[in-house]
C-alpha cells in the first residue's frame, strides 16, 4: 500500500509539472495576492506620505478656526487640502458637484462667521459662570446678551467611499473642532479673570496609551503584515481546491478513474496519494508567502512578517490548513461531473468561506448570527489559529482544538467522497 | 478446457431504467478462449464486460472468475484480470514510459521488472522509440497500443477488452490483434466486444451475439455461419439474428 502511495505522489507531482498553467495558479497568483492585498490594506493602516488624499475645503469664516482646520489637516500627514480649483477659490457648489462626482472624497464647508460666534458665544458663558461665582467687576453694567445660532461643519463624502473611512474622517474633525472649543474656552476664562500671567495647562490631562503584548521581554507591536499575510495566505491555501477538483474530474471524464477502478488498488490509496501531493503544495505555497512577507516586504516600503519563534507552529496551523483545504476539493471533485461545475463552484465556495471566516471583515465586527456561522467556516477555524500563534503567543496545546477541527473537516468531507463514490458505483 | 468464467442468470436493470440491460443470461468462457460479445449498440456487451471487471454490481445473478466471486474475492479477481477500456484510459501529459510504469505499479509490479516488461511490451508494439514522449502527442492508434499495453503489463490470466481497435489505422489494427493473439497462444483468455465484425470472425474462437440484454446465438464464427440460412460470414449472421432496424442508444 505504501508503494502505491508513494507512486501515486509521483504521479500527481508529474502532472502538476507538466501543466505550466496550473503551477501558475498554485504559485505565482497567491504571492501575487497577498503582496497586493497587504500593499492596499497597510496604506489604510499607515500615513504614506506620497498617497495623501486630497480634500477640499471651502472656507466661508475666514477666521481663526478654519485657519487652525486648514493647519491641522495639512500637518495630520493624511490629507492634502485644496482650497482652489483652476485658480479660483472653491464655493459650496462647486465642492459638492466635485466630490459628488467621485473626483474628491470630501469636502469640508466651514459657515461664515464661524470664528467671531465661537468666541462670542463662548465669552457668553464665559461671562455667565464668572458672574455667577460674584468674579465680576460690580461696577460694569449687564447688557442683554444677543443671541448666536449654533453652527455647523458641513462635511460632503462621495458616496463611493467606505462606511470606515467616513467614519475616521468625522471622528478626527470632531476631535479637532472639540480642541478648538477647549482652547477658546479656557483663552476666555484668562482674559476675563484678568489673569494674563496665568498659564493654563491646555494639553489633555486624560490620554491613552495601548497595552503591546510582549515576547521574549520583547513588544510586538501588531501591524497590517501580522493581520494580512495568514488571512491571505489560508485564502491562497483554500483556492487549491480549484486544481484539486479539476484533477479529479479530469480523471473520470479520462477514464483513468475507471482503470484504476479495475486494478488492484482501493479509491483510498488514489486519495492518499493526492492528499499528501496536494498538502505539500500547500506548506510550499505558505512557506513562499512567508519568505516574501519576511525578505520582500521590507523592500516595497511594507513592515515584514515577525515570525521569530513561531515558525513551527504557523507550519502546523498551515499544514492542518492545507489538509481541510484538499477535503474539500476532494469532496468537490468527486461530486462534481465537470469542470464547469467544479472550477466556478470551487472558487465562489472559497470566497464565501472567506467571507464568512472573517478573512475580510473581523468576525467580531459581524451582526451576531453571521458569528455564529462564521465559527462552522474552516477558514475562520484557520485565521484564528494563525492569530493565536502570530499575535497572542499561544502555545501548540491551545491550537489543539482549533487544528482538530480542520483535521475533522477532512475527515469528514473525505469520508463523504469515499462513500457517494461508492454509492455512485452501485447504479 | 475449463471454464474461467461462469456466469449463471445474470440480470442488470439500471435505477433509471425501465427495460433490463442484461436480462438472465448465462454463460461459460473457457481457458485459453478468444471469446467475442457482439451485438447492436444497446445491446448488453458494455453492461455485462463493466459486471465482469467490478465496475457495477448485477441486479440478480451470480458469477466466477477462476472460481472467485467479487462479493469475498475483488482484490483477488482484479489481480489477475486487465482491463482495456474503450476510451484512452491514460494521463495525456505523463509520457508512455510513466503512464505504463503507474499502472504496471497499481498491479503490484515494481522495480527493474516493471521497468523491463514496460520496455519489452512498448517495444512489441513498435512504440519504445516513442517511449519519453507525452501521449498527447500521439496518435490515436499509438495511444490505442499504450492503452492495451496498460491492461496487460501484469500478465493478466483474463484479459477484457472493449473495442480495442476503434478507429485506429490498419497498421495499429494488425500490430494490437497479432500482439493479442500472442497473448492468447501463452494463455490468456480474451474477452472482446467490437463492432468489426470481419476483425472478430477471423480473431475470436468463439462468438455470442447478444442483443435486447439476450444471448441470442454462441458459438465458433465458423458453426455460426453454417447454422445460419444462406449467411456467407459472421455479419449475414448478425444481421439474420438481430435484424436491420436502427438501434441508437443513449
Amino acid at each position: 500500500m505504501i508503494y502505491k502511495i508513494w507512486v501515486s505522489v509521483v504521479k500527481e507531482f508529474l502532472l502538476l509539472k507538466r501543466d505550466l498553467g496550473g503551477l501558475i495558479i498554485l504559485f505565482v497568483m497567491p504571492l501575487v495576492l497577498v503582496i497586493a492585498v497587504t500593499l492596499i490594506q497597510d496604506s489604510t493602516f499607515k500615513a504614506v506620505t506620497n498617497s495623501k488624499i486630497q480634500i477640499l475645503l471651502v472656507d466661508k469664516d475666514k477666521g481663526s478656526v478654519s485657519k487652525t482646520v486648514f493647519e491641522n489637516l495639512e500637518k495630520s500627514n493624511y490629507f492634502t487640502v485644496v482650497t482652489q480649483i483652476d485658480n479660483k477659490p472653491i464655493t459650496e457648489e462647486i465642492a459638492k458637484e466635485n466630490v459628488y462626482k467621485g473626483k474628491f472624497q470630501l469636502a469640508i464647508v466651514i459657515p461664515e462667521n464661524l470664528s467671531s460666534d465661537l468666541q462670542a458665544k463662548v465669552e457668553q458663558n464665559v461671562e455667565k459662570i464668572v458672574s455667577n461665582l460674584g468674579l465680576t467687576d460690580s461696577t460694569s453694567t449687564s447688557e442683554p446678551q444677543r443671541v448666536i445660532k449654533e453652527k455647523e461643519v458641513k462635511l460632503y463624502f462621495d458616496p463611493a467611499v467606505q462606511m470606515s473611512f467616513k467614519n475616521a474622517v468625522m471622528s478626527s474633525i470632531d476631535k479637532m473642532i472639540s480642541q478648538i472649543e477647549t482652547k477658546s474656552i479656557y483663552s476666555t476664562f484668562q482674559k476675563q479673570l484678568g489673569e494674563e500671567t496665568i498659564n493654563f495647562e491646555q494639553k489633555s490631562f486624560i490620554t491613552f496609551k495601548e497595552i503591546i503584548p510582549k515576547i521574549n521581554n520583547k513588544e510586538v507591536l501588531p501591524n497590517s503584515v501580522q493581520h494580512n499575510v495568514p488571512a491571505w495566505t489560508l485564502f491562497a491555501i483554500f483556492f487549491i481546491v480549484i486544481p484539486l477538483s479539476i484533477n479529479i474530474v479530469k480523471e473520470k471524464t479520462q477514464g483513468t478513474f475507471v482503470r484504476l477502478r479495475t486494478n488492484p488498488v482501493s479509491n483510498l490509496v488514489v486519495i492518499i496519494g493526492k492528499t499528501i501531493t496536494y498538502s505539500i503544495i500547500c506548506m510550499i505555497q505558505f512557506y513562499m508567502m512567508v519568505a516574501v512577507a519576511v525578505f520582500l516586504f521590507p523592500s516595497i516600503g511594507l513592515p515584514s512578517l515577525n515570525i521569530e519563534g513561531h515558525f513551527l507552529l504557523t507550519s502546523v496551523v498551515a499544514l492542518f490548513s492545507g489538509f481541510s483545504a484538499v477535503g474539500f476539493g476532494i469532496l468537490l471533485g468527486t461530486v462534481a461531473s465537470t469542470q464547469e461545475q467544479s472550477a466556478p463552484f470551487g472558487a465562489t465556495s472559497v470566497i464565501i468561506l472567506a467571507a464568512i471566516g472573517g478573512v475580510w471583515v473581523p468576525v467580531f465586527a459581524m451582526p451576531k448570527i453571521m458569528q455564529y456561522i462564521a465559527k462552522s467556516s474552516p477558514m475562520n477555524w484557520g485565521l484564528e489559529a494563525f492569530y493565536d500563534v502570530l499575535l497572542r503567543n499561544v502555545s501548540f496545546v491551545e491550537i489543539i482544538p482549533r487544528i482538530s477541527l480542520l483535521f475533522l473537516f477532512f475527515i469528514i468531507t473525505t469520508s463523504i467522497a469515499l462513500f457517494y463514490d461508492k454509492k455512485k458505483r452501485t447504479v | 478446457m475449463q471454464p474461467i468464467i461462469k456466469i449463471e442468470s445474470l440480470s442488470k436493470k439500471y435505477k433509471e431504467a425501465e427495460m433490463f440491460s442484461l436480462n438472465n443470461v448465462s454463460l461459460n468462457i473457457n481457458e485459453c478462449q478468444i471469446f467475442g460479445l457482439l451485438g447492436p449498440n444497446g445491446a448488453g456487451k458494455t453492461t455485462l464486460i463493466s459486471m465482469l471487471c467490478g465496475l457495477i454490481k448485477p441486479t440478480s445473478g451470480h458469477f466466477t472468475i477462476d472460481g472467485l466471486d467479487y462479493q469475498h474475492h475483488a482484490s483477488k479477481i482484479k489481480k489477475i484480470i486487465g482491463v482495456v477500456p474503450q476510451e484512452y484510459a491514460l494521463y495525456p501529459t505523463l509520457t508512455a514510459r510513466e503512464n505504463l510504469q503507474y499502472f504496471g505499479s497499481m498491479y503490484g509490479l515494481k522495480g527493474a521488472d516493471l521497468k523491463d516488461k514496460v520496455i519489452e511490451a512498448l517495444d512489441l508494439l513498435g512504440l519504445l522509440k516513442f517511449a519519453d514522449k507525452q501521449v498527447q502527442t500521439f496518435s490515436g492508434g499509438m495511444k490505442r497500443r499504450v492503452n492495451l499495453i496498460a491492461g496487460i503489463l501484469h500478465n493478466p490470466k483474463v484479459l477484457f477488452l472493449d473495442e480495442p481497435t476503434v478507429g485506429v489505422d490498419v497498421h495499429s489494427k494488425t500490430a494490437i490483434i497479432d500482439y493479442l493473439k500472442v497473448l492468447n497462444q501463452n494463455g490468456t483468455t480474451i474477452i472482446y466486444t467490437s463492432h468489426h465484425l470481419a476483425e472478430a470472425e477471423d480473431f475470436c474462437t468463439q462468438i455470442a451475439i447478444l442483443d435486447q440484454g439476450q444471448i441470442y446465438a454462441q458459438n465458433t464464427p465458423s458453426a455460426l455461419i453454417e447454422a445460419t440460412k444462406e449467411a456467407r460470414n459472421l455479419e449475414d449472421v448478425f444481421i439474420s439474428l438481430t435484424g436491420k432496424a436502427l438501434r441508437d442508444d443513449i
